[in-house]
């Protein structure tokens, strides 16, 4: 699984490409500091690396229970920013649950679906536990607001329990039932969050508005073109018409600085790494591992997919991070953790 | 809990789960790399002009607007460099201390300066406010001296019109305004924009494309916010051309100065070409207050105001023309053969035709009359005879040959064509034949028959030049900014009528005497400085239908149109000058006197008279021999 590491460190490349070429007038030191939470985050993964994945049965209930702990914490004394509240304030950094909570998920479940399921596999009744363990962290998410974590934490969740045996009648049932709640849930939405559901159907209802994210992102990939307008050169980005350009949107900059071809060979790097990822679940040793890697699988497909059809306008905008290119130390590092268990399950698939 | 023998066999339907896995991953992304295909390589050329349209913003800087002088090269409008108060509330930390400031230093109340600026919500950020247009000299001083105090504020120069004297010449010159929307659709090929001025009428219109001059600009890279980052491109402005009127400013300034306090028209031609010497509509209205953007509160007035300052009275009035229309009576008789100059008709003071009675403003009556005495005297009994003889098609060919009837093509919007009637015309317009009891009101310029000052001054004109009818223009040429002729202006024949020998110096002759013959009712235009040749006329206005009149105003409403038409110098013509004072009652009295004081200070300008000094000018007036009750 030298391949996951050689892809990662590709991964930082492109992040530090990007994050650069803002930091020209604004944001200077961004891409020094993401570097230092890269290096931070390849210990932890190393560190990951190294543990036997089966630890994953003690510390999965602790891990959930300070990201609840903490998610709880984020929403009384939290740090506010862009409109909702999602950071603790720790001295020298500040600190995002929410990335945490998607690797609690996938911990949480890895442990709970590690025994062999029941024959003809699992009904809802079956897990009620599982639906227990993601009801607090999906409604804590959702409050701060943080839809795009909060959707992460539940698709990531039916990805895990689909794959760990969940009867296919069951889900059909749930996905029904989750069809009939959605009017209920819009209720629920916050005005802006709406508002964004409404412009992706119609983005030039506001264009200076609430339109204004998508239609700068689809200008900003747009004028890349094939070959791009090359490193630092990218207008949108530069001249701050791109919105969060160097966290959501980041795939944005890197499409309008690289162009098609660019795009292209990170989307075959994401790619590979899927691949890669689920070779590793096809080959693992036992269903424990299966389990965790096809967690940190399916936790990385899902944000890339969601935040590159963002960004070229496919889906409504949610604050879903592009991982391992994104600013931010909490995802970074949650990341490279993850990749880390991932290394793990890889490399002990001949141990007994 | 902790025991590693818990752990399972990884199950045989992994491998299948993860095989249809790697299968939804594959058509995700092939998913993903078709719409950056779309998006970058299909539809690359669409967005990459969308980012190009973001980037880059033109700040316009308007060219300054050519100048107009009159004829002889005295300046009529130029553009005079002017200051805009502007504040840019991002550049200062406490934008309202600052305005609170800048109003006490400006003596100015505080709300009326934060106002704005707290009402402007959808202002994009370092967008300037304009706090005030075409601040005075001292507000600049002000603003200057304090600069240090006041982060934010700043002054922009920018060319303002300037229409020298108020109202000079108005209606001919017209005004600017700021372009509206739909004037920008068709406009906009010709480079303009939002915010832009434009001339809206008159000269200011027409001439627009030569006095507009280009705008330069910047080509300016900005961010998001708007600041600018550096400047791409700057084009320097170019000045409009300059624009010399066939205008006399003098002649023009005595027309006004005779007009001031009263309603109607002066128009004065140069009979030798049709070039217009002066064109006075009363009252008027100030162009300079459209050049530095009209209020609501002010174009309300204008518009509401009764006496309509807006109209162009020269061209855009249609009144009776009276007794002037005789001149065209006398012109058609002598030519069909009606009348012989000297065929004697009898006047008692009233004429029975049919069942009506047309009366003579002169209840005694005239006596024996030729076509002379006719003139000289405005007798009403004479013309009502020859009106009949004629017939009313005859008399309207005439008046139509004259160019009165039809719009005289001057280069002006909205001009009128008055009316001639004619049976055809009366056939058409109400399906009646016409009758001959309605052929006498014709004659004496009543009736049906309307026209304008200006086809008045045309008429007058062919008459004093032998026929010619040329078409007015007002512009003589247009110049670059160093003098080089662009485009010269001449005159342009209408049509000329030929006249048999003798007409035209008979009716001449009688217009002379109109003024210097004791008997003439023209005795006002007297002047012993030059022979002047004209006709008065009192248009009837009791008639006017529709017009809803307050009973304070009746009194005046209802008094008659004054009209003198007449020609100077009577031997060797040069001007002609078309008068209308409305209610002014006769015109013998109220407008033959402004004609003679317009035509004194043509012929001063020229050099060809001397004007005595102002006071013995008032005592001739007042000398002048006052005539009959209505004596038209």
């Amino acid at each position: 699984m030298v391949l996951a590491v050689a892809l990662v460190c590709v991964g930082v490349l492109t992040i530090y490409s990007a994050t650069y070429s803002i930091t020209e007038h604004r944001a200077s030191g961004l891409a020094m500091k993401q570097f230092y939470w890269f290096l931070f985050g390849l210990a932890a993964m190393i560190t990951a690396a190294t543990l036997d994945y089966h630890h994953v049965d003690n510390i999965a209930y602790p891990i959930y229970g300070v990201t609840l702990v903490l998610l709880a914490v984020v929403y009384f004394i939290g740090h506010s920013g862009g409109g909702s509240q999602r950071w603790i304030h720790l001295g020298f950094f500040t600190l995002q649950p929410s990335e945490l909570a998607k690797l609690a998920i996938v911990l949480a479940l890895t442990k709970f679906l590690q025994y062999d399921e029941p024959a003809g596999g699992y009904s809802l009744r079956n897990l009620w536990m599982p639906f227990l363990l993601v009801g607090p962290l999906a409604v804590l998410t959702l409050i701060q607001p943080d839809l795009g974590t909060a959707i992460i934490i539940v698709v990531v969740f039916f990805s895990i329990i689909l794959m760990g045996g969940l009867r296919v009648r069951s889900f059909l049932a749930l996905a029904a039932a989750g069809v009939a709640l959605m009017p209920i849930a819009y209720h629920f939405l916050k005005p802006y969050q709406r508002n964004r559901i409404w412009t992706f159907l119609n983005p030039d209802l506001d264009p200076l508005g609430a339109g204004y994210h998508v239609i700068q992102s689809k200008i900003a990939v747009g004028s890349g073109r094939f070959l791009g307008k090359g490193f630092l050169n990218g207008t949108q980005n530069r001249l701050d018409f791109l919105p969060a350009q160097h966290t959501d949107f980041i795939f944005a900059v890197f499409a309008e600085e690289w162009g098609f071809i660019g795009c292209m060979i990170l989307l075959v790097l994401y790619f590979a790494f899927m691949i890669a990822g689920l070779r590793v679940v096809a080959r693992a040793k036992d269903r424990i591992g299966a389990i965790l890697a096809f967690g940190v699988v399916s936790m990385f497909l899902w944000q890339a997919v969601i935040n590159v059809a963002m960004v070229t306008g496919l889906l409504p905008v949610v604050g879903v991070p592009l991982p391992l290119l994104s600013y931010g130390g909490s995802s970074m590092v949650t990341m490279m953790v993850a990749v880390g268990f991932l290394l793990s399950v890889s490399m002990r698939r001949f141990t007994f | 809990m902790i025991s590693l023998s818990s752990q399972k066999e990884v199950p045989p339907e992994f491998r299948r789960r993860t095989q249809l896995l790697v299968a939804l991953v594959c058509l995700v992304f092939v998913f993903l790399f078709g719409r950056l295909l779309y998006l970058q390589v299909l539809d690359g050329e669409r967005y990459t002009y969308l980012s190009e349209n973001n980037r880059i913003r033109l700040k316009k800087v308007p060219g300054t607007r050519g100048m107009v002088r009159d004829r002889r090269g005295q300046l009529m409008v130029d553009s005079r460099p002017s200051f805009d108060l502007l504040f840019v509330p991002e550049d200062s930390d406490q934008p309202e201390q600052t305005l609170r400031s800048l109003a006490r230093y400006l003596g100015r109340p505080e709300e009326e300066l934060v106002k704005p600026f707290k009402d402007d919500k959808y202002r994009s950020p370092f967008d300037e406010i304009v706090l005030g247009r075409d601040i005075d000299w001292r507000s600049v001083v002000v603003v200057e001296s304090h600069q240090l105090d006041l982060p934010g504020v700043s002054l922009r120069t920018r060319p303002r019109r300037n229409y020298l004297d108020t109202g000079m010449a108005a209606h001919l010159i017209g005004y600017l305004g700021e372009i509206g929307p739909r004037q920008l659709k068709t406009q906009k090929a010709n480079g303009y924009s939002m915010g832009d001025e434009i001339g809206q009428a008159g000269l200011e219109r027409r001439w627009e494309e030569y006095l507009r001059g280009q705008a330069g600009g910047q080509q300016v890279e900005v961010d998001a916010l708007g600041r600018r980052v550096r400047v791409l491109h700057e084009v320097e402005d170019v000045p409009g051309y300059n624009i010399v009127l066939t205008v006399d400013r003098d002649v023009q300034d005595a027309a006004q100065e005779a007009m001031k306090g009263k309603e109607g028209a002066i128009v004065a031609l140069d009979v030798r070409s049709g070039a217009v010497l002066a064109m006075v509509s009363a009252p008027q209205f100030d162009p300079n207050i459209f050049a530095r953007g009209v209020t609501a509160d002010e174009w309300r007035s204008y518009m509401n105001d009764r006496a309509h300052p807006m109209n162009n009275r020269a061209i855009q009035g249609q009144y009776p023309p009276g007794s002037t229309f005789k001149i065209v009576l006398g012109l058609a008789a002598l030519e069909e053969g009606a009348v012989q100059p000297d065929t004697h008709l009898g006047c008692a003071g009233a004429f029975p035709f049919g069942n009506h009675v047309f009366r003579d403003w002169k209840k005694e009556g005239h006596g024996s009359v030729d076509l002379r005495r006719g003139i000289v005297q405005s007798c009403d009994v004479y013309f009502y005879q020859v009106g009949n003889k004629l017939g009313v098609d005859k008399i309207a060919k005439w008046a139509r040959a004259l160019g009165l009837g039809e719009k005289t093509g001057i280069s002006l919007d909205d001009e009128k064509s008055g009316l001639i009637p004619d049976s055809e015309w009366k056939l058409k317009r109400f399906k009646q034949p016409w009758f001959p009891g309605e052929t006498p009101s014709i004659a004496i310029g009543q009736g049906y028959v309307t026209v304008t000052p200006l086809q008045m001054a045309v008429m007058m004109s062919a008459v004093a030049n032998g026929g010619t009818v040329y078409k007015p223009w007002f512009v003589k040429r247009v110049e670059s900014l160093d003098g080089a002729v662009m485009r010269e202006y001449g005159p342009e024949q209408v049509r000329t009528v030929t006249f048999k020998p003798g007409t035209l110096d008979t009716v001449r002759n009688a217009l002379a005497d109109v003024v210097a013959s004791p008997e003439g009712t023209g005795g006002a235009a007297k002047t012993p400085l030059v022979r002047i040749a004209g006709k008065t006329g009192t248009a009837q206005v009791t008639e006017m239908k529709g017009a809803t009149v307050k009973s304070e105003n009746l009194a005046y409403l209802v008094r008659d149109h004054a009209w003198f038409v007449s020609y100077a110098p009577a031997e060797n013509p040069e001007i002609a000058v078309a008068v209308i004072v409305e209610h002014g009652g006769h015109g013998g009295s109220a407008a033959a006197p402004l004609a003679k004081k317009v035509i004194e200070t043509y012929l001063a300008s020229q050099g060809e008279i001397q004007l005595p000094p102002e006071k013995e000018a008032g005592q001739k007036l007042a000398r002048a021999p006052m005539v009959d009750d209505r004596a038209d």
